[in-house]
């Protein structure tokens, strides 16, 4: 699978483990939700970065005693327009403090990129790959937000009340 | 008026610029329909049976004149001289090529306008009283929690991709302008028993094929708490909206489904996490853009002005519009004046490129520059002085806007139905102006008194047919237009669904029923003061199915 990290296109060092399947010894490894909540203390004692792979539609407080363990969780967009996933990876950074890695996987397209960041995913499986060289610029296309969210950046309203009696940023 | 400053600007600017991106990349094939459709949506951009439709947000209803100027412009220059208010506030533009759509964008982002939140499932433009600021009645301005509440939900991260699009409403007095418990969410400004103001919370309201009245959820919400509410419900709705069914998607499924006491657990439970974090509101933050809003710097001026009496003695034309078209100002000396877009033969709530412009010349020489949009899809001047009413009769006539038939039975709500919209199963516009024609005669309109009658081409109700007075919704049988009538609705404070009166009736005989409805409450009404919607109430809808079916 190819993904986008950091601005750039890479391989995937996870690998995707069937339910049924035999676990690699120490590599990377991404399971289900089953999987994983059937065999969370094997899994999570094991040698080796522990990626889970988590449905839309279970709530991801379920992964909270576990969230020390774990180096990934990728979250799914069935479709572009299903956006239950960024609640989750919200709640993830927010409310959960995950620090791992927050994949996105499903109908990922450029146009969410900017959307995605800011709900706190850091790890990208593009259904196009000609779309991992627009990230840079679709992540920076705002310089202002409205809203807090999980990447930490301030919004507008904050930044007017820092800003207030002061200097106005500059207009365009 | 609320005036942007760099921040928005800045973030309308960037948002052009990446929909001229996304329009290059659909012109030249990269995008392919499927996938440019839901970007040209968050711009507000539909595809409707004959070309592109734009739709703009007018936020809370609130326009500058040098605003509507730029929407006669974009009519002239990229459309067909022509725009279409809408039943939330907005305008349309049914004509716009796409490739010209950037252009027209980057027109209005340099007045700080824009399409987003107009369409897709996110949350839509925020609507108010088109009172807000000037009506007596009147809790406090709902346009800076409106304002707030706006900023807040534009491109936000988690909420542009919700099982469905999702409509605010704030309200502020006794009397319900906006329509609030037909929405998504309704935020009702309220004071409790120790004086301070905050909110109701009403959620789960809306129409279509399954309509619901919203429920009150939580009596009363803390000011400093309204975004983080606001962002519980948000969130809640988004993981557990049904996404199974395009018609069970809206919140009013959800909060049926779960009932409205578990629904607010839910709301309660997440929005105990977040409460006191970052989205917790201290009066620094309102003030700021509290204090971006304008106000006009009124006159100190006495209320029934001499002029006044001696206009009304001399033409008849100018009492009749004044009782009817201009209401009072909560300042001595000011009225609220409603530009009719309901004249007979018209499109309800079109307006011409003329007219615009010409609105916005007197809305500067009467109203402090600033014009509003209401639901019922009129204009309002909202801060002329009594003294200039005949004046400004005369010029709003001599372009007309001055059908003295605000809140009659002409004064009709439609949506574009079958004549525009790809959606639509019948026509909408032919029967509003069919029923305006036969009602021509204002006398007979007046003795009918407040009568809304409001008209939907297909069952997602646009045109609110659920609650009109006279509800008319257009069904499609064996490839004929078919109309289903009902009795009852109101939009209000009392808000009511409309009763069905019996099987639907073919397009050339819907004039007839209406006619036949008014003449059942003539006959039945006790008093000529016990308004149609208070007849029917008390009678039900009983006699009136009799009028109308006895003779089909």
């Amino acid at each position: 699978m190819q993904l986008v990290e950091n601005g750039k296109l890479v391989e995937d060092r996870y690998v995707h483990v069937d339910d049924d399947a035999p676990l690699p010894d120490r590599l990377p490894v991404i399971v289900s939700a089953k999987r994983f909540l059937a065999e969370a203390d094997a899994l999570v004692s094991r040698d080796g970065s522990l990626g889970v792979s988590w449905p839309n539609d279970r709530r991801v407080n379920e992964l909270k005693p576990w969230l020390g363990h774990l180096a990934l969780i990728a979250l799914n967009f069935p479709k572009f327009r299903d956006g239950r996933a960024y609640s989750q990876a919200r709640q993830l950074r927010e409310t959960l403090g995950f620090r791992g890695t927050l994949r996105a996987t499903g109908d990922i397209l450029r146009d969410q990129f900017g959307f995605l960041v800011r709900a706190g995913f850091d790890s990208f499986a593009v259904k196009k790959t000609a779309d991992a060289p627009a990230f840079a610029a679709s992540v920076a296309r705002f310089s202002v937000v409205y809203q807090p969210s999980a990447d930490g950046r301030l919004s507008a309203l904050r930044r007017r009340s820092q800003s207030a009696g002061a200097k106005t940023p500059e207009t365009v | 008026m609320y005036v942007y400053d760099a921040f928005d600007q800045t973030l309308v600017a960037e948002r052009v610029a990446e929909f001229r991106d996304q329009v290059a990349r659909r012109l030249s094939g990269e995008l392919t329909e499927d996938e440019f459709k839901p970007l040209r949506l968050m711009n507000g951009v539909y595809l409707q049976l004959h070309a592109y439709m734009l739709r703009l947000a007018i936020p809370y209803g609130t326009l500058s004149s040098e605003q509507l100027r730029m929407l006669a412009y974009v009519a002239r220059k990229y459309d067909r001289g022509y725009g279409h208010f809408t039943t939330r506030q907005n305008i349309q533009y049914h004509w716009i090529k796409l490739a010209e759509l950037p252009d027209a964008m980057a027109d209005f982002a340099s007045v700080g306008m824009h399409g987003m939140q107009t369409s897709g499932n996110c949350v839509r433009n925020l609507t108010t009283d088109q009172w807000a600021g000037v009506a007596p009645d009147e809790i406090e301005d709902p346009r800076v929690w409106a304002e707030l509440i706006r900023q807040h939900v534009t491109l936000h991260p988690e909420f542009s991709f919700m099982p469905r699009k999702f409509k605010i409403a704030v309200g502020t007095s006794q009397h319900d302008r906006a329509a609030l418990r037909i929405h998504d969410l309704a935020l009702q400004l309220v004071r409790n028993d120790n004086g301070e103001t905050g909110f109701e919370v009403m959620v789960g309201g809306g129409l279509g094929r399954t309509p619901f009245l919203a429920k009150t959820i939580k009596p009363f919400l803390a000011k400093r708490d309204v975004l983080s509410y606001v962002e519980a419900i948000l969130r809640t709705y988004n993981q557990f909206g049904r996404r199974d069914n395009i018609y069970k998607a809206r919140i009013k499924i959800l909060v049926h489904e779960l009932g409205p006491e578990a629904f607010a657990k839910e709301v309660d439970a997440e929005w105990q996490i977040i409460k006191d974090g970052e989205l917790a509101l201290d009066d620094a933050l309102v003030d700021e853009i509290a204090g971006r809003f304008s106000y006009p710097a009124y006159q100190q001026l006495d209320d029934s002005p001499p002029q006044l009496a001696e206009a009304r003695r001399a033409a008849r034309g100018f009492d009749a519009w004044l009782g009817n078209s201009v209401a009072n100002h909560k300042v001595p000396g000011y009225a609220i004046v409603t530009l009719s877009l309901k004249p007979e033969g018209g499109t309800p709530g079109d307006a011409t490129a003329d007219q615009m412009d010409a609105i916005a010349d007197l809305a500067d020489r009467y109203s402090f520059g600033e014009i509003r949009v209401g639901h019922e899809q009129n204009l309002v001047l909202p801060h002329v002085e009594q003294r200039d009413l005949p004046e400004l009769w005369r010029a709003l006539a001599g372009i007309g806007v001055a059908t003295p038939n605000v809140n009659l039975v002409s004064d009709i709500i439609s949506c574009p139905g079958l004549d525009y919209c790809s959606l639509a199963n019948a026509r909408s516009i032919p029967i509003a102006q069919e029923i305006a024609r036969r009602f021509h005669n204002l006398d007979l309109q007046r003795q009918l008194g407040r009568l809304h009658v409001n008209i939907s081409g297909c069952i997602n109700a646009c045109g609110h047919h659920h609650v009109g007075h006279i509800g008319i919704l257009g069904v499609e049988k064996n490839g004929e237009e078919f109309y289903q009538i009902t009795l009852g609705g109101k939009a209000d404070e009392g808000a009511t669904l409309g009763t069905l009166i019996g099987p639907a009736v073919p397009y050339a005989q819907v004039a007839d029923v209406v006619e036949d409805i008014a003449a059942a409450y003539l006959e039945l009404r006790q008093r000529p003061e016990e308004l149609f919607i208070d007849t029917v109430k008390r009678t039900g809808v009983e006699p009136f199915r009799e009028r109308v079916y006895a003779t089909r």
